[in-house]
């Protein structure tokens, strides 16, 4: 690995951590709006660990839903950390004690950055700071969210929803551009108009879940070419 | 919800997603081999990175919403075209939907 590709690697995972972590301060507040104390709260973060199941945990249970409808909405959304697994296995090469802290860093951010990296010395490395800045800062803004709560008001006022959005964004940009990107972009597309022609008629995260049919299908069905370079 | 129901809800469900995040790991590497399975896991990531965006900046709760999350995700667009870090492409939206708001903008 090059003294260039580790410092991208680093930047890239103070930058993501940062950026996470800051939009930690949204789930916080809301989840305390949505009825969990601070305790419950901190325990997602800490235990759950996955943004998209915990913001859509706290919006069942704030919605009025049943413990049953939060935890299966909760399972279904964080079913992608589960194929994020085999995407960062080869990089990790963690055995032992190791292999349960990967697994619980396996993350949206974690596995964006590990994969970004041409090198893979650089993406083990992406993936460990990236797991574990994420995991300190979104902890950390997770609590002073929390402890915030009502006193912050509105989130939104500070536009931490649409900083979510462009964060997820940033993420998959490398995925959409550049030549041999071209199946990326058309599947990217499908899975915009599918989540948003189910959101009104499925619960919370399901969309989501959804939108990776559009993947599955294309992946099943698509000639299969040689590996992308990653950017 | 009584909050012993809620700690229970909150145990479950935080169990279920490490689970899924362990499976992920114990999955024989062997089935990466195939070129077809790995370019199927890079597509449904970007499927669902993708879906989430739109989730994030067009829903609220069950409905589509167009508020000042919009414009700002435009703006995260246009700073990631001309290659901005990743931090101020984040920066920027929020500062954009935060001043659209302020100008009275949902």
């Amino acid at each position: 690995m090059t003294d260039d590709a580790r410092r991208a690697a680093l930047r890239q995972s103070v930058s993501v951590a940062v950026a996470t972590g800051l939009y930690g301060i949204s789930f916080g507040a809301l989840s305390v709006v949505a009825g969990l104390s601070t305790a419950q709260t901190m325990a997602l973060s800490l235990l759950m660990f996955s943004g998209g199941s915990q913001f859509a945990f706290i919006g069942v249970i704030g919605s009025g839903g049943t413990a049953g409808a939060a935890i299966a909405t909760a399972g279904l959304l964080g079913a992608r950390n589960g194929l994020y697994g085999p995407q960062v296995t080869p990089l990790l090469a963690a055995n032992g004690w190791r292999r349960p802290l990967a697994a619980q860093l396996t993350i949206d951010e974690s596995t964006a950055v590990a994969t970004a990296q041409a090198d893979p010395a650089a993406g083990r490395l992406g993936f460990w700071w990236t797991g574990i800045g994420v995991f300190v800062m979104w902890n950390l803004f997770t609590l002073l969210g929390a402890v915030l709560g009502d006193a912050l008001g509105d989130p939104r006022r500070y536009g931490l929803d649409a900083a979510a959005a462009a964060a997820f964004l940033a993420l998959v940009w490398p995925r959409l551009s550049g030549p041999g990107a071209h199946l990326s972009r058309l599947v990217a597309g499908g899975a915009v108009a599918v989540a948003l022609a189910l959101t009104p008629f499925t619960p919370a995260g399901v969309p989501v879940l959804l939108a990776a049919a559009v993947a599955i299908v294309v992946g099943a069905v698509a000639p299969v070419r040689p590996v992308e370079a990653r950017t | 919800m009584s909050p012993t129901a809620t700690w229970l809800a909150v145990v479950a469900a935080s169990a279920l997603v490490f689970g899924l995040k362990l499976l992920g790991h114990l999955v024989p590497e062997h089935w990466l081999a195939k070129p077809r399975v790995a370019q199927t896991a890079a597509l449904v990531t970007v499927a669902l990175l993708s879906a989430l965006v739109a989730v994030q900046a067009a829903t609220i709760g069950r409905e589509l919403v167009a508020d000042a999350r919009l414009p700002a995700l435009g703006v995260a667009a246009v700073a990631l075209m001309l290659r901005a870090p990743f931090i101020l492409v984040v920066v920027l939206a929020a500062a954009t939907a935060a001043g659209l708001r302020a100008l009275g903008m949902s």
